[in-house]
């Protein structure tokens, strides 16, 4: 998968998980500022691109990722997509 | 001290035969049956193969696509009903103190169709799969959380749990909540949606529903002779009920006065009634002598009527017995015979559809009567409505445990 394929498929799992417009979702948003997730929602994010991305994101790793660019990099570094 | 008045303001309704109080009312007095052989799951082996569900049911109407994953189905149809209630009363915070509305809405089983889903996912990769949303997708007194965080309704905010009484149970208490002061209006009622696999196959194991796979429109027929079970049905309905005063002040619409209500345990079995339907008969009477009336004032019962051989046969004895002369010359109906039975969600709609009958001045028929059940020998309004004088309705509702609830509306 490559870069810009991952970018691609973080948003729109984000999209799909959060029920946020496209358009909406930057690489820079914040999920809890910018596109009004609660702390419920954060932890159904992360179980979302588990599956997705077929890995398993560490409690705490998971804590610390706020934005989708985070999400991206982190993917990007620790899994491996084939 | 005379206690507060507590009316009728709104009516809300999601039913097997409509989803809207209009739609269900419409069919209920022609006498059409919404029950259908279940097509959401396979049933091939289930020994009860249909139901009552809700059909073309659009949630985002009334949910935001957003937080329509975070709800069990039954949550939504108690949503559904929740807000038809309220728009049709013309409450709201704007208008009136938002600390003096509160929403008692309950459920029998509860997100039964999620908690088959967690526990299916848990089994498939741990605990770490289980949904954050698995605990409030599933427990019951979330339509009332929910409906309360929509609207700003920061009153008194339950959800009474009685099975079969629930929705009955709900609007009582209300009507006591709002008579003793704690709130001037309350949104009250129940909804169910359990025609899941382990819904339906935990009744079936229960030997409790009907197996007519071959004729599901005529499964339920209370009184009937060949009846053989209940019919399991989905669906809300709820009501908005108003302090007197608050309902005058404000100009609202008003359907009837809610006069009594009675309560009352079995202390016998688990699933069955007394033969004689006596804890039945005594929540009547309890109902009467709260509405201050005599027994000989009721013109028409919306009764539990769920087409089980033994509750159908106890129902009829416990109406002799609360009502004496007067038991064969009121008008009774099962709405159920057309809707089936929804549990939790049964007294909240029976209650629309006894309010109704006082709006309109007409009994909804028990259909599917065809060999009228000799030990079942009264009026039971078979197969078509009646247009007659009702001046006072009574509801009833059991439920499994012995929990009875019986609900009294007056003409205003």
């Amino acid at each position: 998968m490559s870069s810009k394929d991952i970018e691609q498929r973080v948003k729109e799992i984000v999209v799909e998980t959060l029920g946020v417009k496209e358009e909406d979702v930057k690489n820079e948003s914040s999920f809890i500022d910018d596109l009004g997730a609660d702390s419920l929602e954060t932890v159904e994010l992360v179980m979302s691109l588990e599956e997705a991305f077929d890995c398993e994101i560490p409690d705490e790793v998971s804590d610390e990722i706020k934005t989708v660019q985070q999400v991206i990099d982190y993917i990007k570094q620790n899994v491996e997509t084939g | 001290m005379s206690r507060r008045r507590v009316v009728v303001t709104g009516l809300g309704i999601l039913s097997p035969v409509g989803l809207s109080v209009k739609e269900s009312w419409d069919n209920i007095l022609a006498g059409k049956s919404g029950i259908e052989t279940i097509t959401t799951f396979d049933t091939s082996s289930f020994s009860s193969r249909f139901g009552g569900a809700v059909k073309g049911f659009e949630v985002d109407q009334y949910i935001p696509r957003r937080d329509v994953k975070k709800m069990d189905p039954f949550i939504h149809y108690g949503i559904a009903a929740g807000c038809q209630a309220v728009e049709d009363s013309g409450i709201s915070v704007e208008t009136s103190n938002p600390e003096r509305i509160g929403v008692a809405i309950g459920s029998g089983i509860g997100g039964i169709s999620s908690i088959e889903k967690g526990y299916a996912s848990f089994l498939k990769g741990g605990p770490k799969k289980i949904s954050p949303f698995f605990v409030p997708q599933s427990i019951i007194n979330m339509i009332s959380g929910n409906l309360s965080i929509k609207y700003g309704f920061q009153g008194p905010n339950i959800a009474i749990v009685t099975a079969c009484t629930t929705g009955t149970h709900n609007i009582g208490e209300s009507m006591r909540i709002i008579a003793y002061g704690d709130a001037d209006v309350m949104i009250a009622g129940g909804a169910e949606m359990a025609t899941t696999p382990t819904g339906l196959g935990g009744f079936a194991a229960a030997r409790a529903l009907s197996t007519r796979n071959d004729d599901p429109q005529h499964a339920s027929r209370p009184w009937d002779r060949d009846r053989d079970g209940f019919v399991l049905g989905d669906g809300a309905g709820v009501v908005v009920l108003e302090e007197y005063e608050h309902a005058k002040k404000r100009g609202a619409k008003i359907y009837a006065e809610l006069i009594g209500f009675g309560m009352s345990g079995d202390a016998f079995h688990m699933t069955q009634p007394p033969a004689g339907g006596e804890g039945a008969a005594r929540c009547m009477r309890n109902s009467f002598d709260d509405a201050g009336i005599d027994a000989t004032a009721i013109d028409y019962i919306n009764a539990h009527g769920t087409s089980t051989p033994a509750g159908d046969i106890a129902e009829t004895k416990a109406i002799k017995s609360a009502l004496g002369a007067h038991a064969t010359k009121v008008a009774i109906s099962s709405t159920k015979s057309m809707i089936g039975h929804l549990l939790g969600a049964a007294g909240g709609v029976e209650a629309v559809f006894s309010v109704l009958s006082i709006r309109d001045q007409v009994a909804p028929p028990t259909i599917n009567i065809e060999n009228q059940d000799p030990e079942c020998d009264l009026d039971f309004v078979p197969n078509t409505a009646r247009e007659m004088k009702i001046d006072v309705a009574a509801s009833n509702s059991f439920g499994f445990g012995g929990t009875n609830g019986t609900l009294v509306f007056k003409k205003l």
